[in-house]
């Protein structure tokens, strides 16, 4: 008798629990969530790269939610498709602020899909996080930078070029449009306070998904029998890459006679292709996936299981969302709300360890602190890391090469400003926009 | 053929006379040579590319018999060393390990090994030791691809080993090649003879290519003066012929852009040149077909491996017949209602276009997907100075056989007959007892099944993805305007000189201006000629 009253009371007690756990459950379902924006194409031209970004995000606001999320409350995201057309970016970062009201937003590859939401986001004063390395030359109040500026990846590459392969003449070969325009025009005014001279720099542009390379690669080799070292510096965009490699292959162009260091290559794009013939030639990114680090390797395990894919593959932009969305909940936690204009203040300052072994830093020009690594291509789709900077570097918006903006400084914190002109002492705001 | 076959017997000859001469040299070299190579072999385990290279150039010219698997090894990343002890082991092929300095096996392996680590330095060291020991090769193949690689390391530590190689070496072809790399060593070494250098030069020059351009450019600019000349001279010499090579090159390049225009237009020929459908979703049927080809390959890679040079002969009457059967699909439930709708017709078939991207994409997933090269597709040939790619030039002829195949099927057969009939005068035709509802939808299978063996071919040449017909849609109704609507001569001949045309703009205008110009063009020459290249006359036009 005693013993039964003993077990129905325990009963009771686990009854009891499993309502006020129920109740809880409920409570925190009814209770508001922190809504996450994410705005990555998942169908047209820019699916191929932008889909594994949505999952990532997917990932961490679902790892962040077992940890118990943000103030107490879950982190919900939501996902809209602007298909990789740039006027829909627009109407869909809009329609994620007053809509569905998110508190902030992760999203965007393309430099024109991000030129193309600014003014929505400077408009609504939301938070907008844009992970992929970009041309630069731009410093803005409601985004936030964690993919590489160009002092970050590709002035290390050219510098590793010439000091390690002793690389004499440059092939500056990109796909026709903004980030390859201006990385080229940042490279070229470098080369050339480097001492190299004009008839050594042959700058080269072609139209998106280019798939006829003979002509070029022809030039590239006739460009490189000038008796001096010659390497290429591709900015070449994504699927322009597997045709542009076969053909470098095709014509018996090696790594080691000609290496080519690309910017937009990294394993993602490299998972679909052959890559035997690929091998020696570099990228240069703040991440791969082969660098041994206690965090990598968790991140990678987490990644494979959230994907159900023991072969998924991770990626310097992946990284970056990683950091940024670290980034986020802690300036969330600190500021103790969601409120865009605390945030905000509260994020330049904060320190996020990167998969790589450092300690990345939001800066006041709201770009980050990042390593540079320098990777040779090898025959499993991976990169052999070769090289690294000793530090993590700090990204400029403006950059030191060009005219015009050299004398410009960004600083949100101090001075309240992205274009800062220190010279005439003056914040130029938009008036130059 | 009597002359290959003459070196093959030479070379064959050659061989058993090394072979026979064989183990006296090995054993000599062993006496010493493992004490000889250990310092060297020490070297790959420092973990640091400098020593790696030190290593490797110290092995290059090493008489040990083992030198050339360390090399290897090396070269493959089968070359291991423990960092506790710093004893180097080669891992074999076959799967066993190896001590490096000695060539025994080992039995009990150390449990961390690191992998000799390789960068593109390292790598050239490779192929500078790999050519130097691999001048004595028996295979005169094997000594013309080392001549090769000396050529282009140009290093003086090779020379004495390639004195002795010319000195032996009796194969004319071979001899020459030897040549031709110490005349590039001479030439580099500043402190050899003038008048060995300036002889350097002739053969330089007689090679003509770039390399020996490369070559003779970098001769530096405070060397004597006879030398300079000479070189000067070669160079403009090289220049010259190379001038003429190069309008051949982009004449070749610009056939190659052709056939893939011509592949790409040819199935639009018969649905919008024929039928006269505007078929926006044409670009989606040669996506299907490079996926058919995907699919193929990948059944033969986990089914039937041995299979795999053949991949693209299976996926050929597979993709004709899925796209076939797509495109019958898509004109019985779509396009028959939207007959002599242009407008509908573009917007139906653009929304299919869309449609089936996303299927893909879907299925599939967004990221491309590998498709390989048959073996007998992959590498190229010279022809004088133009190296002519096999998979270029399979697309070619296989363009100009898919042209002519359908140029039989629409004029000897009675399907073509029929086809003619309806599509000029589908009344007429209808009241002579065909039945037209067929033939339309048979008509359009045939474009769309060609478009999908297209989609075979150019699988091996872009990207296999759902954006792959996207590419090729516009060039394609380009073309076929061009060429002049339902004209199939006019396909041939519009695809071929716009390839053409585009090559030989591309040096002077950039990629981009290039394409811009030719559009310009195009829509200048539509202008004075709407009908294109090759209009069609006759009443059925008129109506």
């Amino acid at each position: 008798m005693l013993e039964f009253l003993g077990r129905t009371t325990k009963g009771i007690g686990a009854l009891a629990a499993a309502a006020a756990l129920a109740a809880s459950i409920s409570a925190a379902k009814a209770e508001e969530t922190i809504k996450v924006g994410i705005l990555h194409s998942l169908s047209g031209t820019m699916a191929i790269s932008e889909t594994t970004l949505k999952n990532v995000m997917l990932m961490l606001i679902d790892e962040q939610n077992k940890k118990g999320g943000v103030l107490g409350k879950k982190l919900e995201a939501v996902v809209v498709d602007p298909a990789s057309n740039w006027p829909l970016f627009a109407e869909k970062a809009r329609e994620l602020i007053t809509k569905d009201k998110v508190s902030v937003v992760f999203g965007c590859w393309t430099s024109v899909s991000r030129k193309s939401v600014l003014p929505v986001f400077k408009e609504l004063n939301s938070i907008l996080f844009y992970p992929v390395q970009y041309e630069g030359e731009e410093s803005e109040r409601n985004v936030f930078y964690t993919g590489a500026a160009p002092n970050q990846q590709a002035i290390p590459a050219v510098d590793y070029l010439a000091k390690e392969e002793k690389v004499e003449r440059w092939v500056l070969a990109g796909t026709d449009y903004v980030y390859p325009r201006t990385t080229n025009k940042i490279l070229e005014a470098y080369l050339k306070s480097k001492g190299v001279k004009s008839e050594d720099i042959m700058i080269n542009y072609t139209p998106f998904g280019q798939s006829d390379w003979q002509t070029i690669v022809a030039d590239i080799k006739k460009f490189g029998s000038a008796g001096k070292k010659t390497a290429v510096v591709s900015t070449i965009n994504g699927d322009a890459n597997v045709p542009f490699y076969k053909e470098l292959a095709n014509q018996g162009i090696k790594a080691t006679d000609i290496p080519v260091v690309a910017f937009s290559v990294g394993e993602e794009e490299l998972a679909g292709i052959d890559t035997k013939p690929l091998v020696g030639h570099l990228a240069a990114w703040n991440y791969f996936m082969s660098i041994k680090t206690p965090e990598n390797d968790a991140f990678i395990k987490q990644w494979q299981t959230f994907m159900k894919n023991p072969k998924a593959v991770t990626n310097d932009p992946m990284e970056a969302h990683y950091i940024g969305f670290n980034m986020w909940v802690q300036a969330v936690t600190k500021a103790g709300s969601v409120d865009p204009d605390k945030v905000i203040d509260a994020l330049p300052g904060t320190k996020q360890p990167n998969l790589t072994g450092g300690v990345s830093e939001m800066l006041p020009n709201h770009h980050i602190t990042k390593p540079v690594f320098i990777g040779e291509i090898e025959d499993n789709g991976q990169f052999n890391v070769v090289w690294k900077t000793d530090k993590l570097i700090p990204g400029e918006a403006w950059s030191k090469q060009l005219e015009g903006s050299k004398d410009l400084v960004a600083d949100w914190v101090q001075l309240k400003c992205g274009n800062y002109d220190s010279v005439k002492k003056v914040c130029l705001g938009t008036a130059t926009k | 053929m009597t002359i290959s076959l003459m070196r093959l017997a030479l070379s064959a000859l050659l061989g058993l006379v090394l072979l026979g001469a064989g183990p006296g040299f090995v054993s000599e070299g062993r006496s010493q040579g493992a004490a000889d190579i250990a310092p060297a072999v020490a070297r790959f385990a420092a973990d640091s590319y400098s020593d790696t290279e030190a290593g490797l150039a110290a092995l290059a010219l090493s008489p040990n018999p083992q030198a050339a698997a360390i090399v290897d090894a090396v070269g493959d990343g089968r070359l291991v060393f423990d960092p506790a002890t710093k004893v180097v082991y080669v891992k074999t092929k076959a799967g066993g390990l190896t001590d490096a300095a000695t060539g025994a096996a080992v039995t009990s392996a150390p449990a961390d090994l690191k992998t000799v680590r390789l960068n593109n330095r390292v790598r050239r060291a490779v192929e500078a030791a790999a050519g130097a020991l691999a001048l004595a090769s028996p295979d005169a193949a094997k000594r013309i691809d080392a001549a090769g690689a000396v050529f282009k390391s140009r290093d003086v530590a090779a020379l004495p080993a390639l004195d002795a190689a010319i000195a032996r070496e009796r194969d004319t072809d071979v001899k020459a090649a030897l040549a031709q790399a110490r005349a590039a060593i001479i030439l580099t070494k500043a402190d050899a003879p003038e008048p060995e250098r300036i002889a350097a030069t002739k053969l330089i020059v007689d090679r003509g290519d770039q390399e020996a351009l490369a070559l003779l450019a970098g001769v530096p600019a405070d060397a004597s003066p006879a030398l300079r000349t000479a070189a000067d001279a070669g160079i403009e010499k090289i220049n010259r012929s190379l001038a003429f090579w190069n309008v051949a090159q982009n004449v070749w390049y610009g056939l190659s852009l052709g056939s893939v225009l011509l592949l790409a237009a040819i199935g639009l020929a018969i649905t919008f040149g024929v039928m006269g459908v505007i078929n926006m979703a044409h670009g989606e049927m040669v996506m299907l077909g490079a996926y058919t080809t995907f699919v193929v390959q990948e059944l033969i890679r986990t089914k039937a491996p041995y299979l795999f040079d053949w991949s693209l002969a299976i996926a050929l009457p597979l993709a004709f017949l899925f796209t076939g059967l797509v495109g019958i699909a898509i004109e019985r439930t779509v396009i028959r209602f939207l007959y002599g709708r242009p407008l509908e017709t573009l917007l139906a078939t653009w929304g299919i276009s869309l449609m089936l991207q996303q299927a893909t994409r879907t299925i599939f997933g967004p990221t491309n997907k590998e498709v390989g090269a048959p073996s007998w597709m992959s590498g190229a040939f010279q022809l004088g100075q133009l190296s002519i790619t096999y998979n270029r030039l399979c697309i070619i002829i296989f363009a100009l056989g898919v042209f002519f195949a359908l140029l039989v099927v629409l004029k000897r057969t009675s399907l073509g007959l029929y086809v003619r009939a309806v599509t000029q005068n589908r009344r007429m035709a209808g009241a002579m007892g065909i039945r037209t509802g067929r033939i339309d939808a048979l008509t359009f299978g045939l474009g769309s099944g060609i478009a999908g063996i297209a989609g075979v071919a150019l699988s091996q040449i872009d990207n296999v993805s759902p954006n792959l017909g996207q590419g090729y849609i516009i060039d394609s109704f380009m073309v076929v305007v061009f060429g002049g609507v339902g004209n199939l001569w006019g396909t041939l001949v519009a695809a071929f000189s716009l390839g053409i045309a585009n090559k030989l703009l591309e040096p002077f205008a950039g990629a981009v201006l290039a394409k811009i110009a030719l559009l310009v063009f195009i829509i200048l020459f539509i202008q004075k000629r709407p009908r294109g290249l090759f209009a069609l006359k006759g009443r059925a036009v008129e109506s």
